[in-house]
């Protein structure tokens, strides 16, 4: 019985993701364009040379640095849209770090070490603001998330085309690059650095750890799955969730600084990339457990990088990955309401 | 002061779509369903309305699609929550990214090109009267419907015997169904009409206030996001709300007209002022609610307690009671 179960949801799971391509595939027929070959261009364009690969991978550290954060302000019950600023405003800081300490003749290393320990300051600074707004303001995470985002995004323009302005003219393409020595090292040839890659593993580590062997992650839990009891087990639920939002907060720092030392080596306009939301969407399909946001987050990052092909051999626009992905999430939640709307009735039969 | 009418007979034109997308999911929210996808489902409905009245010519048949793309949206977000009881925020947040690539992507071809606009028709004698003329009535077919639709919205919630049933729906939908009321069935209706007037204010953008479709420079991508909190402000009510939207709207034009004052001030600063202000206006409706609040109240003479809580009363809607609760039959 339980076996079957097991085999019925993986039917219901993978009739999802038959949904999503049909979906996409439509969409696709209604702009001319063949879904087979953007299929195929999309795939190609992920993994057909290594650079490829290792782009994706580089596309992969931020995307699962935000969600390793979501997957605790989640844990918790919390709406953490407020995400997207909280990287900005970890790119602000290690930028500020960075500009400060780059002509101070400290050996690199001290500099890119201070410009992550900035941007995690920056990253819990943002998400404390948001966490404070709901618990002493009254205001839901979410729209207290969303009026943050956008501060975020006008501070970062506001120092692009003010104080931190480009010799001569400031313009979209973002603050002056810093200089190659405190760049995160890249392997040779490649745009990955090892380093990131390790700083991504180890956070999903420490996340996985929290969450299934720390009496902290216990008390989380215990808040987001239950605000009630958790208070009648003498568990704060207001000082917890504060706590989680910290805890994203330093996640979503280092996705800023990430983005800073080791993508753009400078501060631009659209520095989150979009990886906050992205990293919901990815949250939310493995419903919250970190272990498998590893490879979804890969797929998701795969997807991004192969969807830059599009406008080059096809085109297309390049946010059809984006339709890919959010119709994927969509399709498993239907899909899982559909699931268990039948697995109801059957019990109900049976009990009868 | 000619020139200042001018500039408000502006501001109202450029509030409509956000007034009229403000009553659309109030009626939704009202009705139990919070419709997140918002801010998506504008970008799409520009797009959607845009190309159907580019394709055909007529102005009329892309404010249809506009209403009919949101109108879709809502009964897929009814569906999914009512009928399969998934998270309306977790869905909703979903189709609000999916809406806006779909805008993006399908759009393409229609990029700047220019297509018909709604044009303007000043109201025989209403517009003769001084101030109010100009500033009310010398606008187009739109900003009409928007004026009509505030008051039969707010008539409707508050004083119909429908409008007392979607409140129940709303807010006890468990004493609505024993009086016989089938809440679910209100809810998805309620959700399909609000969401469609979310989407009218797509085509309002399109083919009236930034007309044409410039894909992701068209620059309605954050629109719905206000329009969410403007709800929240306006406490669920027609009149509050749409005062909310013309506030809103103000305030940007102040901030655009203040730049010439302020030259050093880069022009994306200004144009993200309203969002500090948004934050700062939810706080003040929902501060009175918080326990340190309350427990500060609670220490002070009585005199001084009552005329805060007036003051947090008169600020503080509580939303309906079931927002976001799917509804069990026990």
């Amino acid at each position: 019985m339980s076996k079957n179960r097991a085999f019925i949801n993986f039917l219901f799971r993978i009739s999802g993701v038959i949904a999503a391509l049909l979906f996409t595939a439509l969409v696709l027929l209604i702009a001319k364009a063949n879904p087979w070959e953007a299929f195929s261009n999309i795939f190609l364009g992920a993994v057909s040379t290594p650079i490829k690969i290792a782009d994706s991978f580089v596309a992969w550290v931020p995307l699962i640095l935000a969600t390793c954060g979501l997957v605790i302000t989640f844990t918790t019950g919390l709406w953490n849209i407020g995400i997207e600023g909280q990287i900005s405003l970890g790119a602000i800081m290690t930028t500020w770090a960075l500009r400060l300490l780059q002509d101070s003749g400290l050996p690199p290393v001290v500099i890119i070490l201070a410009g992550f320990l900035a941007g995690i300051a920056g990253g819990i600074v943002w998400a404390l603001l948001a966490g404070m707004l709901k618990f002493y303001g009254g205001v839901s995470e979410i729209f207290a998330g969303l009026g943050l985002n956008f501060i975020a995004t006008a501070l970062t323009l506001w120092l692009i085309f003010g104080p931190w302005k480009r010799a001569g003219v400031a313009s979209m393409s973002g603050t002056e690059p810093f200089d190659m020595s405190i760049w995160l090292p890249t392997l040779t040839g490649y745009r990955l650095s090892i380093w990131s890659l390790i700083l991504a593993v180890v956070s999903v580590l420490i996340v996985y750890f929290i969450l299934k062997h720390t009496v902290v992650g216990l008390r989380l839990k215990a808040v987001g799955k239950n605000y009630k009891a958790a208070i009648q087990m003498g568990i704060s639920p207001s000082k917890y969730m504060l706590l989680s939002f910290v805890l994203c907060g330093v996640f979503a720092g280092l996705t800023g600084a990430v983005q800073v030392l080791g993508v753009y080596h400078r501060l631009i306009p659209s520095i989150s990339s979009g990886y906050g939301f992205l990293g919901l969407l990815v949250a939310m399909l493995v419903d919250y457990q970190i272990v498998w946001a590893v490879p979804m987050a890969l797929l998701f990052a795969a997807l991004n990088i192969g969807g830059i092909q599009l406008p080059i051999m096809m085109k297309i626009d390049s946010t059809l990955s984006g339709v890919m992905q959010s119709s994927l999430v969509l399709f498993f939640m239907l899909m899982d309401g559909v699931r268990k709307k039948i697995l109801k009735k059957e019990e109900e039969q049976s009990n009868e | 002061m000619n020139e200042f009418l001018t500039n408000m007979a502006g501001v109202i034109a450029a509030a409509t779509p956000v007034v009229v997308a403000v009553i659309g999911e109030t009626f939704s929210e009202r009705s139990g369903v919070i419709n997140l996808s918002a801010n998506g489902l504008i970008v799409l409905a520009a797009m959607t309305g845009f190309a159907a009245a580019y394709l055909t010519g007529i102005v009329w048949v892309g404010l249809l699609a506009g209403f009919l793309t949101g109108a879709i949206a809502g009964l897929l977000i009814s569906f999914s929550s009512i009928s399969l009881k998934q998270s309306q925020v977790a869905v909703g947040f979903i189709l609000s990214l999916l809406f806006r690539d779909l805008a993006y992507f399908l759009g393409t071809p229609f990029m700047v090109i220019p297509g018909p606009t709604v044009s303007g028709w000043a109201i025989p004698l209403l517009k003769d009267i001084p101030i109010l003329g100009p500033l009310l009535f010398d606008q187009n077919v739109l900003v009409y419907f928007s004026y009509i639709l505030i008051i039969a919205s707010y008539y409707w919630i508050f004083h119909t015997r429908q409008g007392l049933v979607l409140r129940g729906v709303g807010e006890q939908p468990i004493s609505a169904y024993s009086r016989g009321i089938d809440v679910n069935r209100q809810r998805y209706i309620y959700t399909a009409l609000g969401s469609g007037l979310i989407g009218l204010a797509g085509p309002m953008y399109s083919l009236s206030i930034k007309a044409g479709w410039n894909g992701t420079m068209t620059g309605l991508d954050g629109i719905g996001w206000i329009v969410l909190s403007i709800t929240i402000f306006g406490g669920w009510n027609p009149l509050r709300g749409s005062f909310g939207g013309y506030l809103f709207v103000f305030l940007q034009w102040l901030g655009l007209a203040l730049q010439s004052y302020w030259t050093n001030v880069p022009s994306q600063v200004l144009q993200v002022a309203p969002f500090p202000l948004m934050i700062l206006t939810l706080l003040f409706v929902n501060i009175g609610d918080t326990e340190w609040v309350t427990r500060m109240l609670a220490t002070l003479p009585r005199g001084v307690r009552g005329a805060f809580y007036k003051l947090f009363r008169f600020l503080r809607k509580p939303p309906p009671a079931s927002l976001g609760v799917p509804f069990e039959r026990e």
